[in-house]
C-alpha cells in the first residue's frame, strides 16, 4: 500500500489543499479572530459562493473564477448589512454570546435548506479550460484544478495581508476588538470599521465558494463539514493572525491528504475536527498565539 | 415573577400530563384513531427532552451547544450497541445511553470549558462531525449503510409498539423537565443564572463555576442520550446520516429560544409548538419548505422577541417580578 | 512577618509574556487595618488584585492569608476563606434583582439558607444604603448604586478582607464621600480593607498605611504623610 510515489503525491495534493483552506479560513480570522463575531454560518457563505459560481457557469458559461470576483462586492455588501443587523440586535445589547450564536445558526441553517430547496441535494460541478488535466512526471502529478486555485487563493490571501498591515483602516480592523477607545480618539467608528472587516470576511466568501467548486464536487450540506476546517485553522492559526492561517491551513490540509490517501477517505472529515479539539484542549491560544 | 400556574409542583404536572394521556389513548382506541397521532406525538415529546436538555447549558447557564445531534445519536447508538450484544430491552437501553451520553458531556465539558464559552460552542459542533466519523467506520453498528433493529409489532397493555414508545418518550419528558425545573429552582440553578450573568463575578462570590459547568453538561448530555436511547425502535432502520442529521441540533435551540430560554418552561411550549407544525408541516407541505421555516423562525425570534413566547406572555399579563 | 499580619504577599511576581506585571513585591496587611495601595496607569495595581483574589495565578513568589497559602485555590475557595472584591468596572447579575445579587454570594460563600437570605441579605444593604433598591432590576441601577452593589455582594461573603478595586472613579465629590463613608462604616465593623484608588484625595483621608506601584515594582511604603513627600513617588507620577 504505502509507496513513496503515493506519499510524494498525497503531500502535494496536501499542500495544494492547505492553501486553498488557508484562503477559505481567511474571512474567518478577520470576523471571529480579529473582529470577535462568531460567525458560524461562513461556511455557508462560501457555500452560497459555490452555488453562484455554479449558476453562472451552467447558465452562461461564465468562468468560475471570474464569477467569484465579481461576486466580490455583492458579498461585501451582503456581510456589510449583516453586521448591522448583528450590531443592532444583538452586539450593542451585550447579548452575542447566546442569541448571536444562534442567530448566525440560524442564518447557515436558512442558506443551507434554501441552496437545497432550488438546486435538490445533488453534487454540483463547473466546467472551465484548467479542471480536468494534469501536469506529469514520472509517478507524480499535479492535477491543474487543484493548481489554479491554489494560486488564486495565495494572490487573494496576499492582497487581504497587505491591505490588513499596509491601510489605516486595515490596521483599525485589527485594532478594533482590543482597542475600541484608541480607535474612537483617532476619529474613527469602531461600528463603521467592524462593519468594514465583516464586509470583506464574507465578500472572501464570493471567491472562495468559487474555488472550493473547482476542487470537489459541491452540495449543500458540505458547508457544515468547512465549519470544522476553517474553525480548526483559525484556532490553530492563533485567533486573527494571517501569517498563522497560512501556515495551519497547509498543516491541515497535508494532515487529512495524508489520512486520507492512507486510511481512506472517509476519515479525513474526522482530521480536522481532530485537531481543532486537540487545539481546543491543550494550546487554544494556537501557534502564534502569545 | 410567575403566574400561578407556574407553580404547580412537578408530581401535580405528571399528574395531570398522565390522567390526560390516558384519556387521550382511551378516546384514540375507541375510535380507533390511526397510529398517525403517536407517530407523530413520539417526535414533538423527544423534542420536548432534547430542547429541556440543551436549555440547561444553553438558557440557564449561556452555554451554547450545537452538538446536540451528536449527543443524540451516541444515545441511539448505544442501544444499537446493546441491541447487536444481546437483544437487550428498552427498559436497560433508556438508563446506558444516558449514562454514556452523562460522561460524553463531562469529558466534553472538562476538555473546553476552561475556555472562553464560545470554544464549547465550537467544539460541540465539531465533536458532533468526529463522532459521526466514528461510527460511519465502525462496521459493528452498522457503519454508514446503517442497520436494523427488530421491533415486536404489539407491546400490551398499549396495542401498537410505536403507542408504547410514545408513552416511554411521555415518561422521559416529563423526567426531563422535572430535572429541569428542580435545578432551576434550586442553589444549583441560582449558580447557573450567576455564571451567565458574570462568570468572573459568580466565581469571586463562591460560586464554584468548573463544577457547576460540569454538573450541567452531564445531566444535559444525560437527557440528550436518553431522548435518543429509543430511537432506533422507533424508526426500526438507523443510519448515521438520520441520527446526526443537523435538524436536531437546529430544533433544540430553536425550541428553547422561541418559547423563552430562562425557564423550564420555555423549551416545553417551544417544543411543543414548533414540534407540532413540524409534524403537521411534514404531511401537508414539502419537508425543506418546512425546515426553511423553522430556520427563519428561530432568526426572527432571538431578533424581536429574545424572552421568547414566555417573555412574551409575561409582558403581557403585566406581571412585574415583584412578588418575590 | 509580624504576628498579625492577616495577608502577606511575598515576592509576588507575574509576567504576561515578555512583559513583567508585578516584579517581587512584597506587602503586609495586617488585620483591622486600613491599607492604600496605589500607582499610576499600568503599574500592577490591578494585577495585584488579581493574583490575590485569584482570577490569575501568580508565577512566583506566594501569597498567604491568615496562615494559609493561597496558591493553587480558585478564586471561589479563596472568597470562602474570607477575601472579597469589587470589580472596579461593575458587574452585577444582571438578571436577578439587587437583593437576589446578594443572595448568591450568601448562598454560595457563606451556606446561607434560602430562608435566612432574605433578613441577611436586607440587612447588609441597610448598611451601605441601597436596601430601597432591594427588589430594582441590578441592571438598572445608577453608577453610584451598582459601585455600591458591588461592595454589597463582596460583604456578602461576609469577608475578613475587602478589595476594593476603584470603588469611586467616575463619581462626583459627594458620591465619593458617600462611599468613603461606607468604607469607613465597614472597618470599623472589624473588616481588614485594601483600596485601591486613583482618587489622591480620598486614598490619602482613608488609608492608615500605603504601598506605591510603579511598573510591577514597590517603590515606597509608609503613612499617607511619608508617601506625599517620598520624591520617588513624586518621580513616578510626575515623571522625570
Amino acid at each position: 500500500m504505502f509507496s513513496v510515489e503515493l506519499l510524494v503525491n498525497a503531500l502535494i495534493a496536501g499542500v495544494l489543499l492547505g492553501g486553498f483552506y488557508a484562503a477559505v479560513s481567511l474571512g474567518l480570522t478577520v470576523s471571529f479572530g480579529q473582529l470577535n463575531i462568531v460567525n458560524i454560518a461562513h461556511p455557508a457563505f462560501i457555500i452560497l459562493g459555490s452555488y453562484i459560481a455554479y449558476m453562472c457557469n451552467s447558465l452562461w458559461g461564465l468562468d468560475p473564477i471570474l464569477t467569484g470576483i465579481i461576486f466580490i462586492p455583492v458579498f461585501f455588501l451582503i456581510g456589510a448589512g449583516a453586521y448591522r443587523l448583528y450590531y443592532e440586535s444583538f452586539e450593542r445589547k451585550d447579548d452575542e454570546a447566546l442569541r448571536g450564536l444562534a442567530f448566525f445558526f440560524g442564518v447557515m441553517f436558512i442558506i443551507e435548506v434554501a441552496l437545497i430547496m432550488v438546486y435538490g441535494v445533488d453534487f454540483r460541478t463547473v466546467q472551465a479550460s484548467y479542471i480536468g488535466q494534469s501536469w506529469k512526471a514520472g509517478g507524480i502529478g499535479v492535477p491543474t484544478r487543484m493548481f489554479v486555485p491554489f494560486c488564486v487563493a495565495i494572490a487573494m490571501f496576499t492582497a487581504v495581508y497587505l491591505y490588513m498591515s499596509r491601510t489605516f483602516n486595515g490596521r483599525a480592523i485589527k485594532a478594533v476588538a482590543q482597542d475600541r477607545l484608541a480607535l474612537q480618539l483617532m476619529g474613527a467608528d469602531p461600528v463603521k470599521i467592524k462593519q468594514l472587516g465583516f464586509g470583506i470576511s464574507i465578500g472572501t466568501a464570493a471567491l472562495a465558494g468559487a474555488l472550493l467548486i473547482i476542487i470537489i464536487p459541491v452540495e449543500p450540506s458540505v458547508g457544515r463539514l468547512y465549519i470544522g476546517q476553517v474553525f480548526a485553522i483559525a484556532v490553530l492559526a492563533g485567533l486573527g493572525s494571517i501569517p498563522g492561517t497560512l501556515v495551519a491551513g497547509l498543516i491541515l490540509g497535508i494532515a487529512e491528504s495524508l489520512v486520507s490517501t492512507f486510511f481512506g477517505p472517509s476519515w479525513a472529515p474526522a482530521v480536522a475536527f481532530g485537531i481543532l479539539l486537540a487545539a481546543l484542549a491543550f494550546r487554544p491560544q494556537g501557534l502564534f498565539g502569545r | 415573577m410567575k403566574w400561578p400556574a407556574l407553580k404547580l409542583s412537578p408530581f401535580w404536572l405528571c399528574a395531570a400530563a398522565i390522567a390526560v394521556l390516558g384519556i387521550a389513548v382511551t378516546i384514540f382506541d375507541l375510535f380507533n384513531i390511526n397510529t398517525f397521532i403517536f407517530f407523530a406525538g413520539y417526535v414533538v415529546l423527544q423534542y420536548v427532552v432534547l430542547a429541556t436538555a440543551w436549555n440547561i447549558m444553553g438558557g440557564y447557564m449561556g452555554y451554547v451547544n450545537f452538538g446536540t445531534a451528536g449527543f443524540f445519536a451516541v444515545g441511539a447508538y448505544a442501544s444499537v450497541v446493546l441491541y447487536n450484544l444481546f437483544q437487550a430491552p428498552l427498559a436497560l437501553m433508556i438508563p446506558f445511553a444516558g449514562v454514556v451520553c452523562a460522561l460524553l458531556g463531562l469529558a466534553m465539558g472538562y476538555l473546553t470549558l476552561r475556555l472562553r464559552g464560545v470554544f464549547f460552542a465550537i467544539a460541540t459542533l465539531a465533536m458532533a462531525i468526529v463522532l459521526e466519523t466514528l461510527i460511519i467506520n465502525w462496521e459493528f453498528v452498522g457503519g454508514a449503510t446503517g442497520a436494523y433493529i427488530l421491533r415486536s409489532r404489539e407491546q400490551a397493555p398499549f396495542g401498537d409498539y410505536i403507542e408504547f414508545l410514545f408513552f416511554v418518550m411521555l415518561l422521559l419528558a416529563i423526567f426531563a423537565v422535572s430535572v429541569a425545573r428542580w435545578l432551576e429552582l434550586s442553589r444549583t440553578g441560582r449558580g447557573f443564572i450567576a455564571i451567565r450573568d458574570d462568570e468572573i463575578a459568580a466565581e469571586c462570590a463562591g460560586v464554584p463555576t468548573l463544577r457547576l459547568k460540569l454538573i450541567a453538561t452531564t445531566v444535559s448530555g444525560f437527557l440528550m442520550g436518553v431522548a435518543g436511547a429509543p430511537f432506533a425502535l422507533y424508526v426500526s432502520f438507523i443510519e448515521p446520516s438520520s441520527a446526526f442529521n443537523l435538524i436536531y441540533a437546529v430544533n433544540a435551540i430553536a425550541m428553547p429560544m422561541i418559547g423563552g430560554a430562562t425557564t423550564w418552561l420555555g423549551p416545553v411550549i417551544g417544543a411543543l409548538l414548533l414540534g407540532t407544525v413540524q409534524q403537521v408541516a411534514t404531511v401537508t407541505i414539502s419537508s425543506e419548505l418546512n425546515l426553511l421555516i423553522v430556520g427563519i423562525v428561530l432568526v426572527f425570534f432571538v431578533i424581536v422577541a429574545p424572552e421568547g413566547i414566555v417573555g412574551l406572555l409575561k409582558k403581557w399579563l403585566g406581571g412585574r417580578r415583584d412578588d418575590r | 512577618m509580624t504576628a498579625d499580619a492577616l495577608l502577606d504577599v511575598r515576592a509576588v511576581t507575574k509576567r504576561f509574556g515578555g512583559f513583567t506585571a508585578l516584579d517581587q513585591v512584597d506587602m503586609e496587611v495586617r488585620a483591622g487595618e486600613r491599607f492604600g495601595l496605589i500607582g499610576p496607569n499600568g503599574s500592577g495595581k490591578t494585577t495585584m488584585i488579581n493574583c490575590i483574589s485569584g482570577t490569575l495565578a501568580n508565577e512566583g513568589g506566594e501569597i498567604v492569608f491568615k496562615g494559609v497559602k493561597l496558591d493553587g485555590k480558585k478564586p471561589h475557595q479563596r472568597t470562602r476563606l474570607g477575601i472579597a472584591r469589587s470589580f472596579q468596572i461593575p458587574k452585577p447579575f444582571r438578571s436577578l434583582t439587587v437583593l437576589e445579587n446578594l443572595g448568591i454570594a450568601l448562598e454560595f460563600a457563606t451556606g446561607t439558607s434560602r430562608s435566612e437570605v432574605q433578613e441577611r441579605g436586607m440587612a447588609i444593604l441597610e448598611t451601605i444604603g441601597l436596601a430601597e433598591r432591594a427588589r430594582a432590576n441590578a441592571g438598572s441601577l445608577t453608577q453610584i448604586d451598582m459601585r455600591k452593589l458591588e461592595l454589597a455582594r463582596a460583604m456578602a461573603t461576609q469577608p475578613e478582607l475587602l478589595i476594593s478595586d476603584e470603588a469611586m472613579a467616575g463619581l462626583s465629590s459627594t458620591e465619593v464621600d458617600d462611599i468613603l463613608d461606607i468604607l469607613f462604616k465597614l472597618n470599623e465593623g472589624g473588616i481588614t480593607i485594601i483600596m485601591i484608588e486613583h482618587i489622591m484625595r480620598a486614598v490619602m483621608r482613608f488609608s492608615t498605611r500605603i504601598v506605591v506601584l510603579d511598573a510591577g515594582r514597590k517603590i515606597a511604603e509608609g503613612n499617607p504623610d511619608e508617601i506625599v513627600n517620598d520624591p520617588e513617588v513624586e518621580r513616578a507620577y510626575l515623571g522625570e
